[in-house]
């Protein structure tokens, strides 16, 4: 079957590519617009790793076809810093040590987003449950519940 | 991969073409589908993408009905506010899919059509005494939800008909619904029993309607008529509530896996029958 042409918007800037119609989103996103940043860890649906948000709704992009994406808007680990400077996410993730070996990273930081984007002020539990869908086998997760929570914070002041 | 295909309909006569073909699937939010593609479980020749026709995503309101798009996602049920005061136990039953990833594309009808046993909102959704709108090469008919799934994987539709919408009936005051599941861990996991209960009452508490149904406990979602009857005329008193727990024992037609024994998910359908009955009556205003 011939490939498909896909026009789509991927952290504002508008793309085109070529895609197998079995071909998933993540895949899409890695090999053809060498966005690496999304990790494939199950393929299926139940790690997270592979997060983004696609027309503002938080989805593993694994479970996306990517000719799915024609005409919507994508967005990925690689639009969250604005250039040099990282988001407050990425830099509580740092000051929290709320990664090892970071091949969840991405995905729990795009869950992050996608939860302060529609709850700046989560209590805990409710941050715990919104990021149940993304495994981390390195930390425990405390400390990136403690990175959410104090970026959380720290975006609401800035808000003021 | 052989030969794969993907189309995407702008309108429902559209995609009945499409999914007339052998081999062809017609995809929701892909949950499921993609998964089962991916594990060579399913092999289509075409996916056809439902999400571009007209109505099959968003929920609106018709003279106190609400019809759900098929390819509306659980996480824009539960954003429903109106819905979610109307039906909450659907509602329930649909937010407990899988993450908020998965409730980012997760849909009524793809759990519908899935047609596994244990599908979270299908008990809630025949106790909600839901209908689908079903259109195919014949036109357009409506079937109840109990009546979709035939065995597991398995549906009464026919090669080409899809599921376009599923219409939830207007409730009257003092109604309310309730879905519970048994899961051997909080989070994201496949139902050991669910039951769902959907009660109307009458201005002193009386259950006036009742409808109760059961997943992962038989091959497909049960409706429970003996349970709805055992309801009817009480004010959800204790004897009421022993009869609603042993026609809710007697419909069981388990299977034993790592989940759990056939008599383990025959007892527990009991009691989250009455669970579910007495926080669907609170709900609707009773005080039991």
């Amino acid at each position: 079957m011939s490939k498909q042409h896909v026009s789509t918007i991927v952290n504002g800037d508008p793309v085109e590519f070529l895609a197998d119609p079995g071909m998933t989103l993540l895949d899409a996103l890695r090999d053809e617009l060498d966005l690496t940043g999304s990790k494939e860890g199950c393929g299926s649906g139940d790690c997270g790793a592979c997060s983004v948000i696609l027309d503002g709704r938080l989805v593993c992009s694994c479970l996306v076809l990517a000719p799915e994406a024609e005409g919507r808007r994508v967005e990925t680990i690689e639009g969250l810093a604005h250039g040099s400077e990282l988001h407050p996410l990425q830099q509580k993730f740092l000051e929290h040590a709320a990664l090892q070996c970071g091949f969840c990273t991405p995905g729990l930081l795009m869950a992050s987003k996608a939860l302060l984007d529609v709850n700046p002020d989560p209590t805990e539990s409710e941050a715990r449950y919104w990021l149940a869908g993304n495994l981390c086998r390195c930390t425990g997760y405390d400390k990136i519940i403690r990175a959410v929570m104090d970026a959380a914070a720290e975006l609401r002041q800035e808000r003021v | 991969m052989s030969q794969l295909d993907y189309l995407a309909p702008a309108t429902a006569d559209e995609a009945v073409k499409a999914l007339g073909g052998a081999g062809a699937r017609a995809m929701a939010g892909g949950t499921d589908l993609l998964v089962q593609l991916r594990a060579g479980r399913a092999k289509p020749n075409v996916i056809v993408d439902l999400k571009r026709i007209a109505g099959a995503v968003g929920i609106r309101q018709e003279a106190g009905a609400f019809i759900i798009g098929a390819a509306t996602s659980g996480a824009a049920i539960g954003e429903h506010a109106a819905l979610v005061k109307a039906w909450p136990g659907v509602v329930e039953a649909t937010n407990l899919i899988g993450s908020t990833q998965v409730q980012g594309r997760a849909t009524l009808a793809g759990n519908l059509c899935n047609a596994s046993p244990a599908a979270d909102s299908v008990p809630a959704m025949i106790a909600a005494r839901a209908v689908c709108v079903i259109i195919g090469p014949g036109g357009r008919r409506e079937a109840p939800v109990e009546a979709i799934c035939t065995a597991p994987g398995r549906t009464s539709l026919a090669p080409g008909e899809f599921v376009l919408e599923i219409r939830l009936p207007a409730r009257p005051a003092r109604a309310s619904d309730a879905y519970l599941r048994l899961i051997p861990r909080t989070e994201m996991d496949i139902a050991v029993v669910g039951a769902g209960v959907s009660l109307v009452l009458d201005g002193a508490g009386v259950i006036t309607d009742a409808q109760v149904s059961l997943g992962a406990v038989a091959p497909t979602a049960l409706l429970v008529a003996d349970a709805s009857l055992a309801l009817v005329g009480s004010k959800l008193d204790e004897a009421a509530l022993a009869k609603l727990d042993a026609a809710a024992r007697d419909a069981c037609r388990p299977i034993s896996d790592k989940r759990g024994t056939a008599e383990y998910r025959t007892k527990i359908a009991g009691v989250l029958a009455r669970r579910a009955a007495a926080i669907a009556y609170s709900r609707a205003g009773g005080q039991a």
